[in-house]
């Protein structure tokens, strides 16, 4: 009995790899099914994202794993078999548990620490569930895997931070105003990444959106979109009195806010702070604007070097969380040491001893005046009852069944023999 | 007893500065607990110790620089739980205990003898001056911690290295306006120490001012807030400036509190 792991991801695979491993729609389930039934695969759960691709199973023999899983895959996806072999990676044993915990705590993310990845996990073992393809180990695994990312979550801020340019933004406009929801934005221009950091500065509640672009019906179009109002390009700057953050993005070859223009601008709004967010190439706003009291503005290599070194805070605190991964995989291990037979015999076997021994003791003490004979008949027939008791279960321990470790846990569970540290 | 009093909340004072001190290297919110239960002990065993003076004294305890500077600390404590209770700033201890600690530490330096009161002192206008006087006092301390954070948080946005206390220190917005606010509390109650001063000093050396240092100095600051707050109204003085302009404030206070005292002239000898 132990974890198995094949699978791909975008670390090794590019995506037309990955899409064509990838099992979407109903696929997955069928997939699922035939995976379980294939020799040697004890249980079975699937993993399908968009980054990567994961069979987890319970096995014995990792050679005979692999070969019917590598099998399977290439029948089952179409591909060629021995370009299989190249594309995956494959794990057993405590290297496996380790992968599966690193990948829930999202370590293992394109973008360390994104939340998403549990969530998928956590479907993914919903429907083994549903479709009961999971059984004692792989359930254990996950729900483990499940608290360890949770612990990972709370325990270090590997989660926190802005790692994409629109969120830095918000994040600096978060720490220039008290108030998100009293400021006036402004979009000058367009353009999807301009469009998608307005979308999250709106999404956190601005007062009120003005949009501007050179094309007036495109504008409107815009407004539209993100319940604003359109203003004329003409009129923007007189607008700027107003607005407190302002995304630009206009494919204009030259400055179209110059220092002289923004100074006359922050008298008239009574140096009041502003935001301006130029995602411009070439760029639109005088850079020399930031020297200006109380104006803040940012370009793209800006909000990137913010990226980059939460980038960089993420990579510190991923440090932490294998650590606790560590410690965690440990616990795991032991546990699933305590389901092998073997000890469990021997357990069970002193368990039965011990019943017996305290049993004749108490016996030979209430009645003092017995011949050494008879002690050593009675003896005789406690060791024989202990015996034939205790036969079947070891037989059945030992014999070659499929769900062994169900057996050794209904076992330790029936006789009352302690192993597994009691968790959550 | 006044003085052991003392030494404990100077102590629980201490301990409050070095473990907010802490909190700027990693943030813990049970450090951030017992700092501020520190401070609270500390608070409380320093109202009993100005209480008890008060009884021992029979009058107001605010009549030798001991317990003007001890009282100056306790009105910055007083000030910094409300603002903390009303706004719970991160942080705000790590810059503003370190101001109250040092007052208790030049406070515990000078001469702690319960000395009859002159006959100058003993008047009514005594405690109304001097309340007016440090509260006003202990706000404009606030306003140069509130502001000493938003000049960490606004070099950090400006020059776009976010350093380790961006997350947890305040917005700009939000720290620009605090430090108004404790200016408009603080420029009245200066206003009316002022005014109070001078109808005392009619009443005991027979003129409302007389020049003496501690008289200019005080209308030194006096101006220097009038125009923090003229210059915010009509020109937009804010953000940066304004928190420059109400540091330096403070500092003139103080040099105006202890620089005065260490000369030793002029008719408020006895403070």
């Amino acid at each position: 009995m132990k974890v198995f792991v094949v699978g791909l991801n975008h670390k090794i695979a590019d995506v037309d790899v990955r899409e064509k491993l990838a099992f979407q729609g109903d696929k997955l389930a069928e997939g699922l099914m035939r995976f379980r039934e294939l020799p040697g695969i004890q249980e079975a759960m699937i993993l399908s994202t968009c980054n990567r691709v994961e069979l987890y199973a319970n096995i014995q023999d990792t050679q005979q794993a692999s070969d019917s899983v590598m099998a399977f895959l290439s029948a089952f996806h179409n591909i060629n078999r021995s370009s299989l072999d190249r594309s995956l990676y494959i794990y057993d044993d405590s290297e496996a548990a380790k992968h599966v915990f690193r990948v829930a705590a999202s370590l293992d993310s394109m973008v360390i620490g994104e939340p998403q990845i549990l969530g998928q996990l956590k479907d993914a073992f919903e429907l083994a569930l549903s479709k009961k393809t999971t059984g004692i180990l792989l359930n254990k695994l996950m729900k483990k895997a499940i608290s360890v990312a949770k612990r990972v979550r709370t325990e270090t801020k590997i989660a926190e931070n802005a790692v994409s340019i629109s969120f830095a933004a918000v994040e600096l406009a978060k720490k220039i105003f008290t108030d998100l929801s009293r400021r006036v934005f402004m979009l000058l221009g367009a353009g999807e990444m301009a469009e998608l950091a307005a979308k999250h500065l709106i999404g956190n509640g601005v007062r009120e959106v003005l949009v501007s672009n050179r094309t007036f019906d495109r504008a409107c179009d815009l407004a539209k979109e993100f319940k604003g109002r359109p203003v004329k390009f003409e009129d923007f700057i007189l607008e700027m009195v107003r607005t407190d953050i302002m995304i630009c993005s206009t494919g204009a070859p030259h400055y179209i806010l110059t220092k002289n223009q923004m100074q006359k601008v922050m008298k008239e709004r009574k140096q009041r702070q502003v935001f301006i967010i130029d995602i411009s190439v070439p760029r639109n706003i005088d850079p020399e604007i930031n020297d200006l009291e109380n104006v803040y503005l940012y370009n793209v290599d800006d909000l990137q070097g913010v990226v980059n070194s939460n980038m960089f805070e993420r990579q510190k605190e991923a440090e932490k969380a294998e650590k606790i991964i560590a410690e965690e995989l440990e616990t795991f291990l032991r546990w699933q040491a305590s389901l092998d037979s073997v000890p469990t015999i021997i357990a069970l076997r002193e368990k039965a001893e011990e019943i017996r021994k305290e049993e004749l003791d108490k016996l030979f003490s209430k009645i003092q005046d017995m011949g050494e004979k008879e002690k050593e008949a009675i003896e005789y027939m406690a060791t024989a009852i202990m015996n034939k008791l205790i036969h079947p279960p070891t037989a059945a321990l030992k014999g070659d069944t499929e769900n062994k470790e169900m057996l050794v846990a209904a076992i330790r569970r029936l006789y009352g023999i302690n192993g597994e540290k009691s968790e959550e | 007893m006044g003085v052991l009093l003392f030494e404990l909340a100077l102590t629980c004072y201490f301990a409050a500065t070095l473990i907010s001190f802490t909190e700027l290297f990693k943030e813990s919110k049970t450090t951030a607990k017992i700092a501020l239960l520190s401070a609270i002990s500390g608070f409380t065993i320093h109202t009993i110790n100005i209480l008890y003076r008060y009884i021992t004294a029979g009058h107001i305890p605010i009549t030798n620089p001991h317990e003007a500077t001890s009282f100056f600390a306790w009105c910055v404590v007083f000030i910094y739980f409300i603002l903390q209770f009303r706004y719970k700033i991160s942080l705000l201890s790590s810059f503003v205990m370190p101001i109250v600690f040092l007052l208790m530490l030049s406070s515990s330096m000078l001469s702690r003898e319960i000395k009859p009161l002159t006959p100058m002192l003993q008047s009514y206008w005594l405690g109304i001056h001097t309340v007016f006087a440090f509260l006003g006092n202990a706000a404009f301390a606030l306003a140069f911690g509130i502001g000493s954070m938003y000049l960490v948080q606004e070099r950090y946005v400006k020059t776009k290295r976010l350093g380790s206390l961006f997350e947890r220190l305040p917005s700009l917005q939000t720290l620009d306006e605090i430090n108004y606010r404790l200016i408009t509390i603080g420029f009245p109650l200066l206003t009316l120490a002022i005014i109070t001063g001078a109808l005392w000093a009619e009443t005991a050396w027979g003129s409302y001012w007389n020049w003496d240092p501690r008289e200019t100095w005080s209308l030194i600051t006096w101006f220097i807030y009038a125009i923090i707050l003229h210059a915010r109204l009509v020109a937009g003085w804010r953000g940066k400036r304004a928190a420059l302009l109400s540091m330096i404030g403070f500092l003139t206070i103080i040099i105006a509190f202890f620089g005065v005292k260490l000369l030793k002239k002029g008719l408020h000898v006895f403070l």
